[in-house]
């Protein structure tokens, strides 16, 4: 029997989602100096995971990360089940018989939840479900969303709360030459929303957005940034932090916070935009209000205690009400369990060594993890990359222990699972046929791409 | 809009930015990095991972007094080796952090 990892007997590696972390993993074992197959398996028709569903439309250079994917994707190595779901259409068992080690990289795609009474009223949403719905993920496509009330509410202070507070900001005139699905388009081309709240359980010190998100508010057609510059006073560990040379980052976004706040505001009525984007600070929901519908949220402000970069908001018993119809939560994402693979539910991943999955602290063979779903979902599409070529790293590090002693199919063994359950599974190629009529679809319009949103219309045109 | 090495990496070359950069768009010489501004994508994953703060966006840049780095990355960066895996720092990188006030 050949050696593993040889000409004759390739090391065979299944890769669950085709997010950043996936492509990662993938380039990194192609550039290894074994001989290797991959296996990439997708859920949706479409690749690239977030990159394609959850950065923002109008940051389409940061899209172009997409470019060095679809290079991964033509080596010779590399091949591309897509329209699969593991654990339904094949299950992890059938792929520890196929594959000689398997990677997850199948993100984080669940919400946490603010556990506050109301929480689920019509009108409270998440920034997951409209973030997927206005870039045109197929699962989120029928969402509906009311922006008729004047006021909406995004609790969290991270990028992805930046992101929806800006889709919000912004007219169609500035959104319409984006990706942005048609469908969103439609929808907030008849937005009456003109303040927008996004608010933040820390201080203006301690918000998360990067300090190239935040500027972009001070820059935008039709909105102004608002910031009460009685909310920019810091406490003394506060003080400390944004001293700290490393922070810098955070001295920025204060630095922002106070630039916004010294803007007058107050001017002829004729100087200022049509919309307010709001940034509060040491503010927590306690209670989402109305009777079939949102009609208030309750709101408790806060104090910060603790000593520098640990403090932590502890409600200070004081409350009030703000009117309005829609609210989105962005307060962080989850993973979900997978039949077959152990699962940490405190922190939503699956439980893992330096990348080697394990239950009850000893390492499950065969099983590895990388992106969102390995560290948790922190990080941008580049900090996934460190992560994957660690965790391949690890893969490597094993390969005695992986050599079954037996050859393994590897795609054959899955292709006629799948043909013997009827399922239409799609090949990198029959994706580009599909990647070639968005694009066309969407230069008709004056857009990089028009996206298909029905998975059934993306396979009726592969018929 | 660009992101930008400029001199704080001379001599001292930790590369830790180029184990998160998404395009592998860091070059390299015998002296420091520079970013392919072509191929950039002006995420920021590099900035808040080098230790000594060498790298700026071009928002930032003007305010540092740096901007004549902006052409020197553009000229270098695409004739240069790219350098996408950490590599040793250049002997005396710990000492030059420090001077530095790292
Ligand atoms: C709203 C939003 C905006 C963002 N903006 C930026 C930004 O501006 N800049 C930046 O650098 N980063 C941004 N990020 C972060 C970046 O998108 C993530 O770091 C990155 O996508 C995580 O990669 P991943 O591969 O771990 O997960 P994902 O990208 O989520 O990929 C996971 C893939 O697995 C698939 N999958 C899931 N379950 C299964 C299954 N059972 N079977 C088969 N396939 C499955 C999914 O369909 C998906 O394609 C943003 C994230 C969000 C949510
Ligand atoms: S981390 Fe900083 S010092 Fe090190 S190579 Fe990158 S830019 Fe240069
Ligand atoms: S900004 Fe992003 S793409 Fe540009 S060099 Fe830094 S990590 Fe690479």
């Amino acid at each position: 029997m050949a050696q593993l990892g040889s000409e004759q007997n390739p090391l065979r590696v299944a890769i669950v989602g085709s997010g950043p972390s996936g492509f990662y993993a993938a380039e990194a074992l192609i550039k290894s100096d074994i001989d290797i197959k991959v296996d990439m398996l997708e859920r949706l028709p479409s690749p690239y995971g977030l990159v394609r569903s959850g950065v923002a439309p109008d940051h389409p250079k940061l899209k172009q990360a997409i470019l060095l994917y679809d290079k991964i994707a033509q080596s010779p190595e590399f091949n591309l089940i897509a329209n699969i779901t593991v654990g339904k259409d094949i299950s992890v068992d059938e792929l520890r018989d196929s594959h000689h080690a398997i990677i997850f990289t199948c993100g984080a795609e669940s919400d946490r939840r603010l556990g506050i009474p109301g929480e689920d009223l019509a009108g409270s949403y998440t920034a997951t479900e409209f973030v997927a719905w206005y870039n045109g993920h197929p699962d989120y496509r029928d969402r509906q969303f009311d922006l008729s009330n004047e006021v909406a509410v995004i609790i969290g202070q991270g990028n992805v709360a930046a992101d929806v507070a800006r889709i919000l900001s912004k007219t169609v005139d500035e959104l319409k030459h984006t990706d942005i699905a048609e469908h969103a388009l439609d929808v907030l081309a008849e937005s009456k929303i003109k303040d927008i709240y996004v608010i933040g359980r820390r201080g203006p010190a301690q918000a998360k957005f990067t300090p190239k998100e935040l500027r972009e508010f001070g820059e935008l057609e039709h909105c102004d940034a608002v910031v009460d510059s009685t909310e920019l006073e810091l406490n003394k560990a506060s003080h400390i932090e944004l001293e700290e040379k490393s922070n810098i980052g955070s001295k920025k976004i204060y630095d922002l916070f106070q630039k916004y706040s010294s803007r007058a505001i107050s001017g002829p009525a004729s100087s200022r935009k049509a919309r307010r984007c709001h940034f509060q600070f040491l503010r927590s929901p306690v209670e989402l209000l109305g009777d079939s519908k949102l009609e208030r949220v309750r709101i408790e402000h806060n104090q910060l205690s603790g000593d520098p970069f640990k403090q932590s908001a502890r409600g200070s018993g004081k409350f009030y009400e703000l009117e309005t119809g829609i609210l989105f939560r962005s307060i962080g994402y989850r993973g979900i369990p997978m039949q077959g693979v152990p699962f940490h539910d405190g922190w939503g991943v699956f439980p893992n060594d330096d990348g080697r999955i394990t239950e009850n602290d000893e390492i499950v063979p065969q099983f590895y993890t990388a992106g969102w779903i390995k560290r948790g979902p922190s990080g941008i599409i580049g900090t996934n990359r460190a992560c994957s070529v660690a965790t391949v790293n690890s893969l490597l590090a094993d390969l005695d222990t992986l050599d079954s002693g037996d050859q393994k199919a590897g795609a054959e063994t899955l292709y006629s699972l799948l043909d013997s359950r009827n399922v239409r599974y799609i090949n990198y190629q029959e994706w580009k046929s599909i990647d070639a009529t968005e694009v066309e679809r969407g230069q008709a319009k004056g857009k990089p791409r028009e996206k298909i949103t029905y998975v059934k219309e993306m396979l009726e045109l592969l018929n | 809009m660009t992101t930008i090495v400029t001199d704080n990496c001379k001599s001292c070359r930790f590369t830790d930015c180029v184990t998160v950069c998404p395009v592998a768009c860091f070059h390299f010489d015998d002296e420091m990095l520079y970013i392919d501004p072509d191929v950039c994508i002006d995420c920021s994953a590099c900035i808040p991972e080098c230790p000594v703060q060498a790298i700026f966006e071009d928002d930032d840049i003007v305010a540092e007094g740096k901007e004549e780095w902006i052409a020197i990355n553009a000229e270098r960066a695409p004739d240069l080796p790219v350098c996408d895996e950490q590599m040793d720092p250049l002997p005396g990188a710990e000492e030059r952090k420090t001077e530095l006030g790292f």
